[in-house]
This record gives structure tokens, C-alpha cells and sequence, in this order.
């Protein structure tokens, strides 16, 4: 086997429970996001960009769109003769199966998996996070301080840093200690979930980790304290891009209309850092004699005879005569009839939605959404009242 | 189970060609059309949803772009371990041999026909832009018990392009094929999409060669008219002949009717090319944009109406674009106006600037041209 000097382990488990019906049968890293892409595919292509070209993927829930979706890895060149992408889900077991129990856990199952490299580094992230980023400068900070751990933060709204792991720093970027989303913040670095680690290091806490049966197998909660306390070196690396963890459809629908600005700060155009994903072949977009499109995102295959402002359309979206859509996020494949009014809305992938269906307003504080497939008749009064 | 019955040959060889600067560096084939596609995607397309797994182009002249384009097959998952996709370049260096007409090609490629296992070829060009389905093709082929069948298009306008007339009997057997420029009178045009027995297109190749001839369809096929079944198969879906600039001006305006634009590019299965990975459109609030074909990668800042733009143009502020067609990375720069023209890949129209044709005669900028 090819040695590595890093590999990368990508969790892509997490169930996604805040985002409610998106989630209901598709894991949190395979939810759509920006107009062509789902979740995973920018950490995938961090990845392809930053030279890593060994990628175990962990998967667990809900994991059939997921695989499907990922196949051998092809669309982000990881279908490799040596290393690219393998997807890792839990196994069973002569003395019965496993679910990852916590993340730690997940990379202990894996340590013969990552053994056949025989890697110095192991980067671990987590696949629902949107963010771009070079893991080889995050790499090259972690050598020069010769860290036991180097892990990634970013300075986030006080506002909203006790939505947040946050860490504190010392003058040397060394982690001084850790608060698990506190309701005061004494800190805005928040941990954005990237972490480097030096192999036999992690390796030895992950055998410790499992010994201890008083243990939750977890990064955040077990492994990074139990370093913290044996005197490691903890290693900060700032990093001051976009980023946003897309965990609530709050998020999510923020993270979208992030995109709509006239100037993005997170540029998908880039082409010497694409998001690569997996291709709809679909034809261009048909935009109808009395369409209007502005501020807006729309992709391949879509037919356009209504009104958008400020949404962000997927591909072989249809939309009727006389509707509009605002301030929304209009997930693949979904199919609007004439007249209907959608606003402040996530809609999920393959619903249908009936000529004169109203769907949110433009003054609610709440982001409506519809679930996957779900099928919206018109309401019998249009005043809104039912 | 899926066993291969027909293989597919791209016939590239001596294709009509007046595109005037669109094909200065680039085959025919591989010349952009539909907002994201090259000619060539509509038949590999049509070969590869018809279940043909097999594919060799004949590739004849200028096809480094070809090659660029289509890679090792894959975004037409035509790279299999068995079959897939072959491109075949002529076997001589000899300026005269290079002139000499298909047939000529055909034979010397004859080990790739008796390599391969199916028992039936389908000969196409590149230049018919249609979505077919071979399949039927080949049920009336037996149903009919033909020799040759050859797929056709019905229209009772004048079509836009040039095309063989074709003239057929009651039961759609061919009675006599003229060039474009021939006087008959006839609703049918060729689609120069021909398939027979694998067996009978080698016995053509050589008995023709053998007299001289060397043209596989005035040769080996009109004149055999008397001596074998060659039946016509009518295809009804829409059909674009690119091959003159005004053709290949109207039949892009013709896509910029949604019935148009969904059939070609979906139905009965859909048009496969190139993976660029470009984000989506986006348009910002000053776009105003009607009845336009729109590529992803595309940033819309100005007015673009009745227009069709490929992968990766940017249209500033205050520009506007109309009954155009601008190409990959095209840039429209402020306050500049463009109507009835083609821009090839990579125009760029300077500030405060106006080109302008006319719809029988759009203005045609070639590619990097900086006007």
C-alpha cells in the first residue's frame, strides 16, 4: 500500500435532527444546498483541492441516498488506484454489530482502515458544514508548532457564539480551555469541527478512550479534554473565510440567501476551487417571455414562466405563469403550478405544488417548509383563511 | 439482459460544412449548440439511450477539439471494460488519401467492424440535432425485412440547412435519394442516419471500392436503390440540420420554444455532455431577463432577451443582449448592446460598444475575437 503522509476521515453520520422533514429520510451531509450541490460536496472538494486524495467516509443514518450519491467517488476524481473514497459504515461483528457510538468511536472502529496507510497526519471533519478551505495550509501550521492536535476555529458574532463550541487561546494560538455552548460566552472562537491530529497520538487516546467505560466516545467531549489534560500541545488554527454550520433550517435558509448577495462571501465560481457534484444532465434553463428573475440563484433543467426575487431555484425546478416566489429555497425537481405565492419557504425536493397554493408570507419570522414529495393543493379560501 | 445488437459509427468524414469561422478551429462536430452542448452530444447521446454501448467516430479532420470534448466517453458512460468508445483517426499520412471519399476510411478500418460482436451498424453524422430512439429504427427495420433503413424527417416547409431529399412509396420503401441541391419535390429530407447489417455495410465497402466507388451514400447506397430494400423510417420529433450559418442561427432561435426546448433536450431521454461543474445561474437585481435559454456558470447583471447564452457568460450592467447567441464565457462589458449576432467562445464586446446583424444574416464573431 501507497503511504499517505495525511488521510482524511469525514463524518457523514449525523442524523440532522433540527432540520425536521429534510432529514426524514436522508442524512444531514446529503441535503441539497446552493442550487446544485448537497452538503458533503464541499468538504469533498476541500479535500480534492487541499491534495488529499484518501477519504474514508463514515456513514449511519439513513445512509441509502447517501451512498447512492457518492457511488466510487467519480465526480470528485476520488475514484482512485491508490486510496480515494471509502465509505465506512458501522459493521457486524462475530460478537454482534456496533453503531458508532460517538465520533470517537467511529474512528476507533476504522483504525485498521486508516492503518493501511500508515498516515503521520489524520484530519477529521464532519460532512455539514459549508465553508471553503485549504487543509494543506491547516496542515503546515499544525507542523511548524508540532502540535498533538490542531484544530480549526473561526471568530464568530457574539451575538451567536453560544450557539458554539468556543475555545480559548493563549498569545501562541495554544487552546487554553473549551466551553460547550455556553449561555454567557467569555469567547467568540468558535470550533468549526476540523481537526489535525498526529496519528500514533490519536490512535493511543482512541484504544485509551475506549477502555474507559465512563467515556461518551466522543472528540469534543472525551478525547480533546483528555489530551487537554495530559499537557499536550493544542494547537489553534484560525481561519477567517465563510463558514456556516447549516444544522437548523434556520441555517440552512441563511446559508442560501448568503449566496444572493452581490457579492457572495462565499464565491461558488471560483474555478480554481469548484464545488464538484454529482451531475443532473439537465439541459439549460428556459426563462419564459414574461418571467423576472433578480437577486437570485437558478439552476439547470429549470423552466421559468413566473416571478423570483431573492430565492435559490435547484435544477428541473418548473415554475407556472403568474406565480412568485421570494425569499426562498426551491430544492430539485419541484414542480409549481400558475398563481401560487411562496415566500419565506423551503421547499423539499419532488413536492408539487398547485395552481393557486399560498405557501408562507413575506412578513413571517418563521421559514416555512414543505416537506420532500409533499404534494400542496390550493387553499378553498385565498384570503388565507382556512 | 442487455446484449449489444447495434453498434454505432460517427461518420465524420467529408461533413457538409459551411459554418464559416465557427468551424475555423474545430470539426463540425464538436461545433456548440443549444446553450451547453456540442453537435456531437445529440447523436452519441441518441446512441447511448438507445442501449448502443459500442461507439466509433471517425474522426477526419481538425479534431483536437473532439478529443477534448469527449475524453475517455465516460459523461456518456461509454467507458466500459468490453466495448465503449473509439475514436478512429485516418490511417495514412498521404494528402490524397486524406481527400478520398468514406468508403475508403471504412475499409481501412474494417478490423474494428469484424472485432465487434453486434450484428447490426448505424451510420449518423453529426450535424442532424434530433432525439431519437434506434431502437424503433431497427424494430421496422425487421418488421419490414430491409436491407437498409434510412432515418428521415417529414417537414412541409423549406427546411432550414442542407439535406438530402428523399422520395418513398406507400410502404416507405426509398425510391430514389437526391442532393440537396437536386430538383425534386419531396415533404421527406435524409437524416443520414443509416443502419443495416454489419455483414452487408462490409460487402458494400469492398464491391464498391472494388469498382472505384468510394462515397458510402451516392455510391454504395443510391445507386443500389433496384438491388436492395432500403427503406425510409420517419422520424417525428424535431429536427435541427446545422450545417450554414443560418441554419444554425434559425434552428437556435427555434429552441426558445419551451415545447421545443423540452422535447430535444428530455424526450424520450435526455442529451448527455461535457461535466463542467459551474455553479447556477445567478441573476442580480438589476437582471432582466425573457424568453432566453440560460447555461449555469452564467452571471446576469443586464438585459437578455430572446437570446441563448452558454456556460459561463457575463453580462455586465447596463448591456443588453437580443436575438443573440454567445458562447462559453462570452463577456458583455457595460452599457454595450448586441442583436441578431453569434458570438463564438470567448468574445468579449468592449464598453459602450453596439454589433448588430440581421436574423438572415447575424453578425458572427469568431472565438477570442475582442470587439
Amino acid at each position: 500500500m501507497v503511504r499517505k503522509e495525511m488521510i482524511a476521515m469525514l463524518l457523514a453520520g449525523g442524523e440532522g435532527k433540527r432540520l425536521g422533514v429534510l432529514t426524514k429520510d436522508l442524512a444531514k451531509p446529503a441535503v441539497y444546498f446552493g442550487g446544485k450541490y448537497r452538503i458533503i460536496d464541499f468538504t469533498l472538494s476541500n479535500c480534492v483541492h487541499s491534495g488529499l486524495d484518501t477519504v474514508g467516509v463514515l456513514t449511519q443514518y439513513q445512509p441509502l441516498e447517501l451512498n447512492r450519491y457518492l457511488g466510487i467517488g467519480s465526480p470528485w476524481g476520488l475514484d482512485r488506484r491508490d486510496g480515494g473514497m471509502t465509505i465506512l459504515p458501522p459493521y457486524m461483528q462475530k460478537a454482534g454489530g456496533v453503531w458508532y457510538k460517538g465520533t470517537a468511536n467511529a474512528i476507533y472502529q476504522n483504525i485498521p482502515y486508516i492503518e493501511r496507510y500508515e498516515p503521520e497526519y489524520v484530519l477529521v471533519i464532519s460532512g455539514d458544514h459549508i465553508y471553503k478551505m485549504d487543509y494543506e495550509l491547516m496542515l503546515q501550521h499544525h507542523k511548524e508548532r508540532n502540535a498533538a492536535v490542531t484544530i480549526a476555529g473561526i471568530e464568530v458574532d457574539w451575538k451567536e457564539a453560544s450557539r458554539f463550541g468556543l475555545m480559548h487561546i493563549d498569545e501562541h494560538n495554544h487552546i487554553t480551555g473549551f466551553e460547550e455552548k455556553p449561555k454567557i460566552p467569555t469567547s467568540n472562537l468558535a470550533s468549526m469541527g476540523v481537526y489535525i491530529f498526529d496519528w500514533k497520538i490519536l490512535k493511543s487516546y482512541l484504544i485509551a478512550d475506549e477502555n474507559n467505560p465512563m467515556s461518551t466516545n466522543d472528540f469534543g467531549k472525551d478525547v480533546i479534554p483528555a489530551m487537554m489534560n495530559d499537557n499536550l500541545l493544542l494547537n489553534c488554527y484560525i481561519y477567517d473565510g465563510y463558514w456556516k454550520d447549516v444544522g437548523t433550517i434556520d441555517s440552512l435558509w441563511e446559508a442560501n440567501m448568503d449566496l444572493l448577495e452581490d457579492q457572495p462571501s462565499l464565491d461558488l465560481g471560483d474555478p480554481q476551487w469548484r464545488i464538484y457534484s454529482v451531475n443532473p444532465n439537465q439541459p439549460a434553463q428556459f426563462i419564459a417571455a414574461n418571467a423576472s428573475i433578480t437577486s437570485s440563484l437558478v439552476s439547470e433543467g429549470c423552466l421559468i414562466e413566473g416571478d423570483i426575487n431573492r430565492s435559490v431555484l435547484f435544477y428541473g425546478v418548473s415554475l407556472g405563469e403568474h406565480s412568485t416566489v421570494t425569499e426562498s429555497v426551491i430544492m430539485p425537481r419541484v414542480k409549481i403550478g400558475k398563481h401560487v405565492q411562496i415566500h419565506r419557504a423551503i421547499i423539499g425536493d419532488g413536492a408539487i405544488i398547485e395552481d393557486h397554493a399560498v405557501i408562507g408570507s413575506p412578513d413571517s419570522k418563521e421559514i416555512t417548509v414543505i416537506p420532500v414529495g409533499e404534494h400542496v393543493k390550493a387553499r378553498e379560501n385565498l384570503m388565507g383563511v382556512e | 439482459m442487455n446484449k449489444q445488437k447495434i453498434m454505432g459509427v460517427i461518420n465524420l468524414i467529408h461533413e457538409t460544412d459551411e459554418l464559416d469561422k465557427l468551424t475555423h478551429g474545430r470539426c463540425t462536430a464538436t461545433v456548440p449548440f443549444g446553450s451547453r452542448y456540442r453537435l456531437i452530444d445529440f447523436t452519441l447521446s441518441n446512441m447511448v439511450n438507445s442501449g448502443i454501448g459500442e461507439v466509433g467516430i471517425f474522426v477526419h479532420q481538425r479534431y483536437r477539439s473532439l478529443m477534448d470534448h469527449i475524453g475517455s466517453g465516460k459523461s456518456w458512460d461509454l467507458q466500459h471494460r468490453k466495448s465503449g468508445l473509439f475514436v478512429l483517426p485516418p490511417i495514412t499520412d498521404d494528402v490524397q488519401e486524406l481527400s478520398r471519399g468514406d468508403l475508403f476510411h471504412f475499409y481501412q478500418n474494417r478490423d474494428y467492424f469484424l472485432r465487434s460482436a453486434p450484428e447490426y451498424v448505424l451510420i449518423t453524422r453529426s450535424h442532424m440535432v434530433c432525439n431519437i430512439d434506434y431502437r424503433r429504427v431497427l424494430e421496422q427495420h425487421i418488421a419490414k425485412q430491409a436491407d437498409i433503413s434510412v432515418v428521415c424527417s417529414h417537414s412541409t416547409e423549406p427546411v432550414l440547412g442542407k439535406a438530402r431529399k428523399v422520395r418513398m412509396d406507400e410502404n416507405g420503401l426509398i425510391t430514389e435519394i437526391q442532393d440537396s441541391y437536386g430538383r425534386m419535390v419531396s415533404d421527406h429530407y435524409n437524416m443520414e442516419m443509416y443502419l443495416m447489417k454489419k455483414e452487408l455495410l462490409m460487402d458494400l465497402v469492398e464491391t464498391s471500392l472494388a469498382k472505384g466507388q468510394d462515397h458510402l451514400v451516392r455510391h454504395a447506397i443510391f445507386s443500389r436503390l433496384n438491388e436492395l430494400n432500403v427503406y425510409g423510417y420517419v422520424h417525428d420529433g424535431f429536427l435541427a440540420i446545422v450545417n450554414t450559418i443560418n441554419s444554425y442561427y434559425g434552428n437556435s432561435m427555434k429552441l426558445l420554444e419551451p415545447e421545443v426546448w423540452r422535447s430535444l433536450f428530455t424526450e424520450p431521454a435526455p442529451i448527455y455532455t461535457k461535466v463542467k461543474d459551474g455553479p447556477p445561474a445567478r441573476y442580480t437585481n438589476n437582471a432582466d431577463v425573457s424568453r432566453s435559454i440560460i447555461a449555469n456558470g452564467c452571471l446576469i447583471e443586464g438585459k437578455v432577451h430572446n437570446s441563448i447564452l452558454f456556460r459561463g457568460v457575463h453580462v455586465h450592467p447596463g448591456a443588453v443582449v437580443e436575438d443573440s447567441i454567445i458562447m462559453q464565457n462570452g463577456i458583455i462589458l457595460p452599457n454595450s448592446t448586441v442583436k441578431c449576432s453569434i458570438f463564438d467562445k470567448d468574445v468579449v464586446l468592449e464598453e459602450n460598444r453596439e454589433v448588430k446583424g440581421v436574423s438572415s444574416g447575424p453578425y458572427l464573431a469568431g472565438k477570442r475575437k475582442v470587439i
